[in-house]
């Protein structure tokens, strides 16, 4: 067994420091108004979730953080540092991976092969080093396919390594994408609905996987995720977007408890 | 007693089958090795670089020699003791097959100590009922969920002190400023601080141990009651081990995969015992999930599997087959249909013509061996089964392969090996002939007993249950019933208190039956019941994959386990099973009474976790007497249906209630 890094989960001034700042941001498509002025932090080591009803921006929320997606107005500030106009590689290299609504894994490729592409760049050689497997190359793949098998078995998916994608059920996809976007040993993982189609036991594996990359890695995760209970027990700040406005933002509690919040999504309590 | 079966060999002190190992050398100390820590001893200096234990992690097998072990094993013990572990103390082990865990076992002897390995699936309050009895102050446990269990019921355990996890994962939190959880590592690096200040400890101590005292409990599952600890001593196992060794002629070149529960007696004499006195190689899996691929790399020559595992690896490969393409599939049925013929006999190495020969080898070379290959079988030389009767089918299937699968008879109690078949003497019917030093005699009743040098020391704070076992002469009651056939083989038909009467006299052995229809692919259970009525009726668990797979080809749909269960076509496929069953009864004059007139389909699979099997899946007949009796008075009543509501126990630990109308069918040969 080898000892991983220890997390720095507990120690204050590691959780308090911002790793994210959006500062009223806004995105339109032509004339829908998708983001208006929003603003919300992610603090380093926090698992932060982002819900709202459909069509309320979660998803474009993530795009523009990972910088597939530009807004018009308002800046993102990343690890202290101003970005702007930054392409979704740029985000990859700088700790910024992301798993997605739709599983957009190579079908045809096997468990180990798409994780290790989450390697890529960790991988340095050049392009005929590699096609030889020499010099560089060598160390570097042997360097990288050791990374990779310490989530293979981190995920809990060693029976699956050598199967192609396109034969394993849903739930264990969805953990091979995971995997992939571990692969790039993020600083920051958005997660896009990780648990959309998932049954009670898959997504209590997820939560409980969730939880250990938070801890083990000292991971910082930001995620959109429609079941409640599990965005509840889950995360330690909540922002509730709403046709592309803030509704609200704050703890669970607080937002169990916020009216605007239990009328715009969770539905009035009688 | 009616009858005596004596087949008494002596056990000699020199073995060495391999010619590796010199049993008559002293080791240097000046004694024989008749301990585990003696033979680890005499292992590491004659074995010093020979593999002894492999596992794979991060996707690589990694191999420990003898003399790494004993290293691993010296820091463990140093450490155990650093943290004020004593001589009788005892040492509960709970996890999947791993290399630490074994040590574990050794290191506990090597101080004096008694492991207790304990089943990795069994939930919380079965651990604490072993923890208790066993009166354990020390836990080895292989991860976050076995230690979280222990954690759970620790306020009624108070004996117990330490904590020892190998897998760090999620559990760094639990360790950093507790003194009573600890890391693998970091007690096997207070054991090295020990070491350097003692130097001979490790030695002297592993010295103490004698032949006669006890080397390890096993926990029985327990068909009834609560388990038993059974004490075994060194000389049971290593006896038994050698002359197992000697028999099959194995050498310090098998390859043994160790992935069945480390509680079993079973993996207690392959993977430890064996291992230890032969000084081969075993390997433990990746993961529970692997076991098929690992098998695969590992190619063992020595294998083990109760026939549940051989019978599941049949059934994927008649499914996978049947989605092959038509050439694949005709040369498979073809030459499978040759081997059956022949298979057989070129391995008893009985005459078979020419062109058979040939058409065999030619079936070798296409199906055979790439199918052999692919299930890990390739390098078996020599498969035992036990534990349940196996299909006739099954079994003939294997051997046909080439594969040299035997039965054999054990029972705990006798540290395994009662009976094995001989080579060239196998059948499909038989757990063969007493094994080297095992007496058997066959009571009235028709109860088997038998004296070894295996027979257990005692039933740990149990001895009302130790006398009614084992009397003064050491004959133990195995509880069996059973009789030698014209050929001296011993057939078991069923447990001695299990076997009832019809109300027309007539012998009803439930078992019996139950195997024959759990034959069928396509029947998982069968639960008979007849004892003090007229006829015998069923429960039948349906085989979720087989019957599941031929649902969707003939386009039937299904959501769920009990939907499937309750169709009309399933009904109709089962009813068919019996009708065979019962066509196979009534040519026995002896058991023409017994065919089944009732049965119905289950709504739930019988489960451990209700309680309603074993761990090791024996079906429980009084809890589901009990359980269903509903069921049971509407088999024998006459309804049509019957409503039944089913507390079921999910794997998180919940619970539930299940209900459902279930159809009752009477067997029709119009079906």
């Amino acid at each position: 067994m080898t000892t991983r890094t220890t997390p720095c989960a507990g120690s204050e001034a590691a959780e308090t420091e911002v790793i994210l700042d959006l500062d009223d941001i806004s995105l339109s498509f032509g004339g829908v108004q998708a983001l208006e002025s929003i603003s919300f932090d992610i603090r380093r080591h926090e698992i932060r979730a982002i819900i709202g009803p459909n069509g309320a921006g979660k998803s474009s929320m993530l795009n523009v953080i990972n910088g597939f997606y530009h807004p018009q107005k308002g800046t993102i500030t990343y690890e202290g540092v101003v970005v702007k106009a930054m392409k979704p590689y740029h985000a990859a290299t700088r700790g910024i991976a992301r798993t997605f609504q739709n599983i957009a894994l190579f079908k045809g490729m096997s468990t180990l092969d798409n994780i290790m592409t989450g390697r890529v760049n960790h991988m340095h050689a050049g392009l005929l080093a590699q096609a030889l497997y020499i010099g560089k190359n060598r160390r570097e793949e042997i360097r990288n396919r050791e990374f990779v098998e310490t989530i293979i078995d981190f995920l809990e998916i060693q029976a699956i390594r050598n199967t192609p994608v396109g034969r394993l059920p849903y739930g264990l996809q969805k953990r091979v994408e995971l995997g992939r976007a571990l692969a790039a040993e993020p600083k920051l993982l958005l997660l896009d609905e990780p648990m959309a189609g998932m049954n009670l036991e898959e997504k209590q594996d997820m939560s409980r996987f969730m939880l250990d990359i938070n801890e083990q890695y000292g991971t910082t995760i930001a995620l959109i995720e429609h079941d409640m209970a599990v965005v509840m027990e889950l995360s330690s700040r909540i922002v509730v977007l709403d046709y592309g406005r803030k509704l609200a933002d704050g703890k669970p509690d607080e937002i169990r408890h916020n009216k605007d919040v239990i009328e715009a999504y969770l539905g009035v309590a009688n | 007693m009616a009858r005596h079966w004596s087949l008494v060999t002596s056990i000699k002190t020199a073995v060495g089958a391999s010619g590796l190992l010199n049993e008559d050398t002293p080791s240097s100390e000046g004694a024989a090795a008749d301990t585990f820590p003696k033979l680890l001893l005499r292992n590491a200096e004659q074995l010093a670089s020979h593999p002894a234990i492999r596992e794979k992690e991060f996707g690589i097998w990694h191999t420990r020699t003898w003399s790494e072990v004993k290293s691993e094993v010296e820091q463990l013990a140093g450490g155990l003791l650093a943290l004020g572990f004593e001589r009788g103390d005892k040492l509960l082990i709970i996890g999947d097959n791993r290399p630490q865990l074994y040590w574990s076992i050794t290191a506990a002897q090597c101080l004096g100590g008694i492991p207790v390995p304990t089943y990795q699936d069994a939930v919380a309050d079965e651990i604490q009922y072993v923890l208790e009895h066993a009166e354990a102050r020390f836990v080895i446990a292989e991860d976050q969920e076995q230690i979280d269990k222990v954690l759970e019921i620790q306020e009624h355990c108070p004996l117990v002190q330490h904590l020892i996890y190998d897998d760090p994962r999620g559990l760094e939190k639990y360790s950093t400023g507790s003194d009573r959880i600890h890391a693998f590592t970091v007690v096997q690096e207070k054991g090295r601080q020990y070491l350097d200040k003692h130097p001979g400890f490790f030695i002297n101590s592993c010295q103490q141990g004698k032949g006669v005292d006890a080397a390890v409990f096993l926990y029985t599952s327990g068909t009834t009651g609560r388990p038993k600890g059974v004490v075994l001593s060194y000389d049971n196992f290593v006896k038994t081990a050698r002359s197992g060794i000697e028999l099959e002629h194995l050498t310090a070149d098998e390859e043994v995969l160790a992935y069945l529960p480390m509680a079993w007696v079973g993996d207690h004499l392959f993977s430890y015992a064996q291992s230890y006195c032969a000084g081969f190689c075993v390997s433990c899996p990746e993961s529970a999930q692997t076991v098929q691929q690992d098998l695969r790399e590992i190619g063992p020559t020595y294998y083990f599997a109760p026939p549940r595992i051989f019978e599941n690896m049949l059934t994927t490969v008649m499914i996978r087959m049947e989605d092959a393409g038509i050439i694949k599939r005709q040369m498979f049925h073809y030459f499978l249909a040759v081997a059956r013929r022949v298979g057989s006999d070129i391995l008893d190495g009985k005459p078979v013509s020419f062109l058979n020969r040939v058409r065999y080898w030619l079936g070798e070379w296409t199906i055979y061996a790439p199918l052999k290959n692919t299930l890990g079988l390739s390098r078996v030389r020599l498969a035992y089964t036990a534990g349940e009767a196996i299909g006739p089918d099954i079994f003939s299937f294997y051997r046909s392969l080439g594969i040299n699968i035997k039965q054999l008879y054990g029972q705990t109690e006798a540290a395994v090996f009662v009976t094995i078949q001989p080579d060239g003497e196998v059948f499909p019917d038989t757990v063969g002939k007493p094994a080297p030093g095992v007496e058997i005699e066959i009571q009235d009743n028709g109860e088997v007993l038998y004296r070894s040098p295996g027979v257990f020391l005692e039933y740990y704070k149990n001895a009302q249950a130790t006398r009614e076992t084992k009397d003064e002469e050491g004959w133990v009651h195995t509880g069996d019933a059973g009789y030698f056939d014209q050929v001296g083989h011993l057939r078991i038909i069923d447990r001695a208190k299990d076997v009832g009467k019809l109300t027309n006299g007539e012998l009803f052995a439930p078992k019996f039956l139950e195997n024959k229809l759990k034959f069928f692919p396509q029947i998982k259970e069968a639960v008979c019941f007849g004892d003090n009525r007229s006829f015998v009726t069923a429960f039948v668990n349906i085989d979720l994959d087989a019957v599941g797979n031929w649902a969707e080809r003939e386009n039937i749909p299904y959501a769920s386990y009990q939907e499937l269960a309750g169709h009309e076509k399933v009904y109709s496929m089962v009813n068919d099973c019996i009708l065979q069953v019962n066509k196979d009864l009534t040519a026995d004059p002896k058991l023409a009474s017994s065919t089944i007139h009732r049965f119905l389909i289950l709504h739930k699979e019988l489960d451990a976790d209700d309680g309603e099997m074993t761990r090791t899946r024996k079906v429980r007949r009084r809890v589901i007497a009990e359980k269903y009796a509903v069921l049971i008075d509407a088999l024998f009543e006459g309804q049509g249906v019957c409503h039944v509501d089913t507390e079921v126990t999910f794997e998180d630990g919940r619970k539930g209630v299940i209900s459902a109308d279930l159809e009752i069918r009477e067997i029709s040969s119009a079906a």
